[in-house]
């Protein structure tokens, strides 16, 4: 069984949803066209996904394996019910944003696919920690992708907060480049392909010279001499 | 009388479905029961906000979302009927707030909020919906630009008829860099809306009967 520790690693950045497992892209690219959108989209999301894995795991035992898939898509569909009016109540204006996007969490297949791969598997502890890990770096990899996008997009950063954090976040908004002309492209969708693209680039570079770094660091070991087969068939 | 194999295994799974269906529907009913009335206030509250951006405070002084009608027709180009909003000052008739659409915005149709004064004079016009380009077309929201401002003191007469478009047109409004169609689209509703104001305004500003009353 997984420690916590690997689950959190595995989430986060080993097996992220966002930029390895590329699960879950209409609302990855859709609605990242600012912090405040990006994090009300992967907030949501991860809420969903730990509540949907955590009550996958707690009845898993009482699920026969012909109706099994049928029963999680009505948890998950339960559950992004259940946040949508949540939003609706608290949050109305962002509600109002992500619109459709919010009813389509119940069909990203990140949730469904750790409700399978994992949660089916594993205590409900356990099941509940992965789907906040992954949720949390689907969260971290919008709001990354929103980040860059607002700012080459607007050259400001953190507009319109309230509709998160109520109206004391209303002047959270750095403008970094004042008199910023905007750069369509960036805001547009293709712009979220692009940026995204780059994120992943950056990540598997980042993967390549930390593996180089510990081949480094650890002291060469001898390869034993192979014998190798030179005569008869090969099978 | 022992089933076969077959059918006790279909009882046992459709009696898991089912007890899933139940549980899972329990959930959200009572969740909704829960936020019912915070969404209904948030609601509420999001659409006085809009209203109160239409009119200056001090012009009227009725509660505007009780003293609406429905309306509908072609120049206002909504799919059915939309409230209109009376606003009155001290029982005599100051104001309606119409809802228009805008049918052919860059990207679908643009939804809008007017108010005008009982003269004929617009207080004031406010996009409710759009799609339309970030960047470009968007430029109609008040956050995005002050263009939208401009059509407050306008009316039927004011410019006349030839001035009611872009000024790429020949006409009297702006458009942005980039973006015709889109303040040429709401010109064009908003004018249309004051079409629909100028045959209709006895109806329009009589006092609207109580419902319950």
């Amino acid at each position: 069984m997984a420690s916590y520790r690997e689950i959190a690693v595995n989430g986060l950045w080993k097996n992220n949803p966002g930029l390895v497992q590329l699960l879950g892209l209409c609302p990855l690219l859709g609605v990242s066209n600012s912090v405040v959108n990006a994090l009300g989209m992967g907030l949501a999301t991860a809420l969903v996904l730990a509540c949907s894995n955590a009550a996958v795991a707690l009845i898993r035992g009482a699920v026969t394996d012909a109706v099994r898939l049928p029963v999680f898509v009505m948890i998950i569909a339960a559950l992004t019910t259940c946040i949508e009016l949540l939003m609706q109540a608290f949050t109305y204006e962002l509600h109002q944003i992500l619109g459709i996007f919010i009813p389509l969490i119940t069909t990203n297949c990140i949730i469904l696919g750790r409700a399978e791969a994992f949660a089916a598997k594993n205590n409900v502890a356990h099941a509940g920690f992965d789907g906040l890990m992954m949720g949390s770096g689907f969260g971290l990899v919008m709001v990354a992708i929103g980040a860059v996008r607002e700012l080459l997009g607007t050259g400001a950063l953190l507009a319109n907060m309230q509709l998160l954090f109520g109206p004391l976040a209303a002047n959270w908004q750095v403008t970094v480049i004042p008199g910023y002309q905007g750069f369509l492209l960036a805001i547009l969708p293709p712009g979220a392909f692009l940026v995204l693209g780059l994120l992943i680039a950056g990540k598997n570079r980042l993967d390549e010279i930390l593996a180089a770094r510990t081949k480094a660091r650890q002291p060469e070991v001898p390869v034993p001499s192979r014998r190798v087969r030179v005569t008869g068939v090969i099978e | 009388m022992a089933l076969p194999e077959i059918s006790r295994s279909m009882l046992k799974n459709s009696l898991v479905l089912g007890t899933f269906a139940v549980l899972t529907v329990g959930v959200v009913a009572v969740t909704q029961l829960g936020t019912a009335e915070s969404i209904e206030k948030a609601q509420h509250e999001a659409k006085m906000q809009a209203l109160a951006q239409i009119l200056p405070s001090g012009s009227y002084d009725n509660h505007l979302l009780d003293g609406s009608r429905p309306v509908t027709d072609p120049l206002l180009g909504n799919k059915g009927a939309t409230p209109a909003y009376l606003a009155t000052l001290k029982g005599e008739p100051a104001a309606v707030i119409l809802q228009a659409t805008a049918p052919d915005g860059y990207s679908g149709s643009i939804s809008l909020l007017i108010g005008i004064l009982a003269d004929g004079r617009l207080a004031s016009v406010r996009v409710l919906k759009h799609r339309e380009t970030p960047g470009l077309g968007d430029k109609i929201e008040l956050a995005k630009n002050p263009w939208i401002g401009s059509f407050a003191g306008k009316s039927l007469n004011a410019p006349t008829e030839a001035g009611w478009t872009v000024k790429k047109d020949g006409g009297q409004f702006d458009q942005f860099a980039g973006a015709t169609i889109t303040p040429r689209a709401v010109v064009k509703a908003v004018h249309k809306a004051l079409l629909y104001f100028d045959a209709h305004r006895a109806e329009l500003l009589k006092p609207v009967e109580k419902h319950n009353g």
